[in-house]
């Protein structure tokens, strides 16, 4: 196997997650897509930690996971409150950040 | 030793701090001991330096400013003969003016902001006399110059005095520019702005130096000093300055911001010894002044105008001295000065606060009698300016007078119209000393409080008062008095003429002034007889000039009470009409200037300005519209953007 | 079976798993089927490390993502009660974003076109293991190592922050 193959898995999978962030107007499935993203590249990540023979690239991963881990808490905790405030998790009911 | 200086220089700073952040909370009486310890201490550490002090100069470095490769100054700040000398007259005398303001301003409402000022000028005072570089001491003397106008104008409610404070400020800024200049020339020379190394660089390279740079930097220097030590053509803002409280007259603009010109001159002698021009310039600009001011002064009607023209006057004696090489007279006289104007100003204070802040010399009159202390010690400040022997102005000015009259060619000539300014003032100082303690009482009527009013919490707050009998002022103030007037008898055994052989400050100065020497060759030795001589000459010019004075107004100003019309006194009394002078030339076209620049401003650079900012407003909102705040539009742009950085980018 | 086959096989497998689950996650209707796919995407992941042999990476991909940020996702969704369906219609901007996460694969594929080793060089090499990892974290990355800590910590304080009821804040609302 090469490490081509990895990038294009990994390509894929973020175009998935970017168009499911693009199109889901429910904020859970929206935030499940930033974690296919995530996953995307660290997959990216630890290929090419493989192919240059360096741990550096996985340990970045691990780095990269620990963020993620804190993202989700977080954004579920974001969620959780804005929901309490006004009971839908529809995206397009978001509108405060209008300028 | 370096504890000390650093001490001498941080302690005004640290209570300015302490002042103006407690402001709202700290009583009168609490900022009252804040205020004079602060000065105080850095004025015990002075004489504690004083005594621990070897002749070898001490430099105290607090911290870096500027580093780098060029250009390198810290807050370093040196201790030799000359700025010890100023710090111990700065500390000592700025001590008794505080101690006179706890009793001159415990009525006004800014008495914590009076205070806060007045320590602010002190610790810039002390950063300009001993600071070792140039720039250090440029710093302080723009301090100094801001706390002048920040005093002249301490009464701002009235225009008058804030306009008093804008000349000031604006008229100094002339001079600065020249202090300025004087700074990049001698940066461009030696490479460094450290004052003593570029004393010892200039004073190594004497011979090989071009002496039309020299002549530059000291022309420079000089009219910087023009306009902080009220030289002429810029000495108009000091009699203006009187619009302040009159301690600040005392302290600022008489005894120590004023003679800064004087101290710079003495620092940088070595530039004004290698120059035989601005040497030239400096004495004839003093002398011109001397005259001049002592002119105007003949026919003033208020007291502290008189006194201001006198400090002019007296002032242009100092500039004549170091201009004729005679730089220990001149240092002399600006101690000497110092205590018996400073004398005569809080004197005249005691006398507007006595009669509630009544300034014209025309309605007072037969103060003795309520003023015993007052009188007493302003007669001995009178003595001491008018340069009638004991007193501490009689041995300075005769160094001066003595030192032009036996030299050559125009510092003779420069001498005699000395010799006449010293019959001037004489006489318009017991005009003063006439008008105001002798004669027939002339107060108590009439309109009051023209200009010095707002002592009394804001306006005319003193009228409530029994207007009949003046009472004598409180200790605060008349301690400070005593004590000033025992300096201003004693302080003529600084530096007794030569044939006493007893002169303690030329000695202690001597290393100071040892290149300009080197390079002038060293002051003449005069005979006894020529001293003698001299000072008979003055004294008995100083006598008659008194005694004219007293005997012709002593029973009350004739027909002087009454404004002159016509010829030299209409002249006199409007001060030569210099101020209209300059303000047809000067300031008439820069206003015209002015408002013309000022129109451009708005038509074209507010045009363009604000035709930008309408641009961008517009832009934006139409960009705004972008900003619907739905996420998804946000991750849109977002993703593109992304996308498009990886294609430029990969 | 050899080696060199055993990971060719495993990796299609992965991947195509990977794929398919995660355009589960994308179009289901039902959030909790979206979360159920999303853990299959995470195990396939998980799975890919394996044939890079980054073990270690692989186990904590299954503990971190498929054990606890899953089971966070699923409390949520349980919390607030969100298990009707909720797939939305179709609109221009949808259609947009649909094109432009498509234009994506291939604009992601073309631009890694060309990096790394030539495609088809075998990968030998295998420094995905817990010991090179402990090693790099404890040695050169240590900072970065405390200040992930760190983050998570304060993620946490943040977290129970947020959430708390706001009766309990002090009610500012």
């Amino acid at each position: 196997m090469s490490v081509f193959h990895y990038y294009v898995v990994a390509a894929i999978l973020f175009s998935i997650g970017a168009g499911g962030f693009l199109l889901r107007r429910n904020i859970l499935v929206m935030f499940m897509s930033v974690e296919l993203m995530l996953n995307a590249a660290n997959l990216c990540l630890v290929a090419a930690s493989s192919s240059f023979d360096l741990a550096r690239g996985s340990s970045f991963a691990l780095v990269s996971i620990a963020v993620a881990a804190a993202e989700v808490g977080v954004g579920l905790a974001i969620i959780i409150a804005w929901f309490r405030l006004r009971p839908s998790v529809d995206a397009g009911d978001l509108q405060e950040l209008r300028g | 030793m370096e504890g000390l200086i650093q001490t001498i220089v941080l302690a005004p700073f640290v209570s300015v701090a302490l002042l103006f952040l407690l402001r709202r909370q700290l009583p009168k009486s609490a900022a009252a001991v804040i205020g004079c310890s602060a000065v105080l201490v850095p004025f015990l550490c002075t004489v504690a330096a004083f005594f621990q002090f070897d002749g070898t100069p001490v430099t105290a470095t607090l911290t870096q400013w500027m580093t780098g490769s060029v250009l390198n100054v810290p807050f370093a700040f040196r201790l030799d003969q000359l700025s010890l000398t100023w710090t111990l007259v700065v500390t000592g005398i700025g001590f008794l003016i505080h101690v006179y303001s706890v009793g001159y301003m415990h009525e006004d409402p800014s008495f914590t902001r009076f205070f806060t000022y007045l320590n602010l000028f002190v610790g810039s005072m002390l950063c300009l006399v001993l600071g070792d570089s140039m720039v250090l001491l440029f710093l302080g003397w723009e301090g100094v110059g801001l706390c002048s106008y920040l005093l002249i104008g301490f009464w701002f409610d009235e225009e008058e005095n804030a306009k008093a404070g804008q000349k000031a400020f604006v008229v100094n800024r002339i001079g600065d520019l020249g202090f300025l200049v004087a700074m990049v020339l001698v940066f461009k020379q030696f490479g460094t702005l450290n004052i003593a190394d570029v004393n010892a660089m200039a004073a190594a390279q004497a011979a090989t130096l071009d002496p039309t740079l020299v002549t530059w930097i000291a022309l420079a220097l000089f009219v910087g000093c023009c306009g902080k030590s009220a030289q002429l053509p810029l000495y108009t803002w000091l009699p203006d300055a009187m619009a302040g409280p009159t301690p600040v007259s005392a302290l600022i603009h008489a005894a120590t911001m004023v003679t800064a010109g004087i101290y710079l001159v003495a620092r940088m002698s070595i530039f004004f010894a290698m120059s035989p021009t601005a040497s030239t310039v400096v004495a004839v600009v003093g002398c011109a002044t001397a005259f001049f001011a002592a002119t105007i002064g003949l026919r003033q009607r208020d007291i502290k105008k008189v006194l201001a023209y006198s400090t002019v006057s007296q002032l242009g004696y100092m500039f004549l001295a170091l201009g004729i090489g005679a730089y220990t007279a001149g240092v002399f006289h600006v101690i000497t000065h110092a205590f018996f104007k400073a004398l005569l100003f809080l004197g005249a204070g005691s006398v507007i606060h006595a009669l509630h802040h009544e300034q014209d010399a025309m309605r007072m009159g037969g103060l003795k009698k309520y003023l015993p202390i007052t009188h007493k010690t302003f007669l001995i400040g009178s003595l001491a300016l008018a340069g009638i022997a004991p007193f501490a102005g009689f041995f300075s000015k005769d160094k001066i007078l003595g030192a032009a009259l036996y030299s050559h060619g125009l510092p003779q000539l420069l001498g005699v119209f000395g010799l006449i300014t010293a019959l001037l003032t004489a006489f318009y100082t017991f005009r003063l000393y006439a008008l105001v303690f002798q004669g027939e009482e002339r107060f108590g009527h009439g309109t009051h409080g023209h200009a010095d009013h707002g002592a009394h919490g804001g306006h005319g707050g003193g009228h409530g008062h029994d207007h009949a009998k003046p009472h004598e002022s409180p200790l605060t103030m008349t301690f400070p008095l005593m004590v000033l007037a025992v300096l201003a008898v004693l302080g003529g055994a600084l530096s007794l003429p030569h044939f006493a052989h007893s002169d303690l400050l030329g000695k202690f100065l001597e290393p100071i002034f040892a290149p300009a020497y080197a390079v002038l060759g060293a002051p003449h030795e005069h005979t006894v007889a020529q001293e003698v001589g001299a000072m008979l000459v003055s004294l008995v010019l100083a006598i008659g000039g008194a005694w004219f004075g007293f005997s012709k107004f002593s029973e009350g100003p004739g027909k002087q009470a009454e404004h002159s019309t016509k010829g030299l006194p209409f002249l006199l009394e409007n001060k030569w009409f210099v101020d209209e002078i300059y303000n047809v030339l000067v300031v008439g076209p820069m206003r015209a200037l002015s408002h013309l620049a000022g129109f451009f401003d708005r038509l074209v650079v507010d045009g363009l300005v604000n035709g930008v900012a309408g641009m961008v407003r517009s832009a934006g909102g139409w960009i705004r519209m972008m900003q619907n705040g739905a996420l998804h539009t946000y991750a849109l742009l977002f993703i593109l953007g992304a996308a498009y950085l990886a294609i430029v980018l990969l | 079976m050899e080696p060199e086959l055993a990971t060719t096989i495993a990796f299609y497998v992965f991947a195509l798993l990977a794929i398919a689950s995660s355009i589960g996650v994308v179009a289901n209707k039902n959030p909790v089927a979206s979360a159920m796919c999303l853990v299959a995407t995470f195990v396939a992941v998980a799975g890919l490390y394996l044939t890079l042999s980054a073990t270690f990476l692989a186990a904590v991909q299954i503990l971190v993502y498929a054990g606890a940020i899953m089971v966070l996702f699923l409390f949520v969704i349980m919390l607030l009660n969100l298990s009707h369906d909720t797939f939305e219609g179709i609109s221009v901007r949808r259609t947009m974003g649909g094109a432009v996460a498509f234009a994506f694969i291939f604009i992601s594929i073309g631009l890694l076109w060309g990096t790394g080793p030539a495609p088809g060089e075998a990968m030998s090499v295998r420094p995905g293991t817990g010991l090179e990892i402990g090693r790099t974290f404890l040695k050169d990355y240590v900072f970065p190592f405390e200040m992930a800590s760190l983050l998570l910590l304060v993620a946490m304080i943040g977290a129970i922050v947020v959430a708390r009821r706001p009766k309990l804040v002090g009610g500012d609302r």
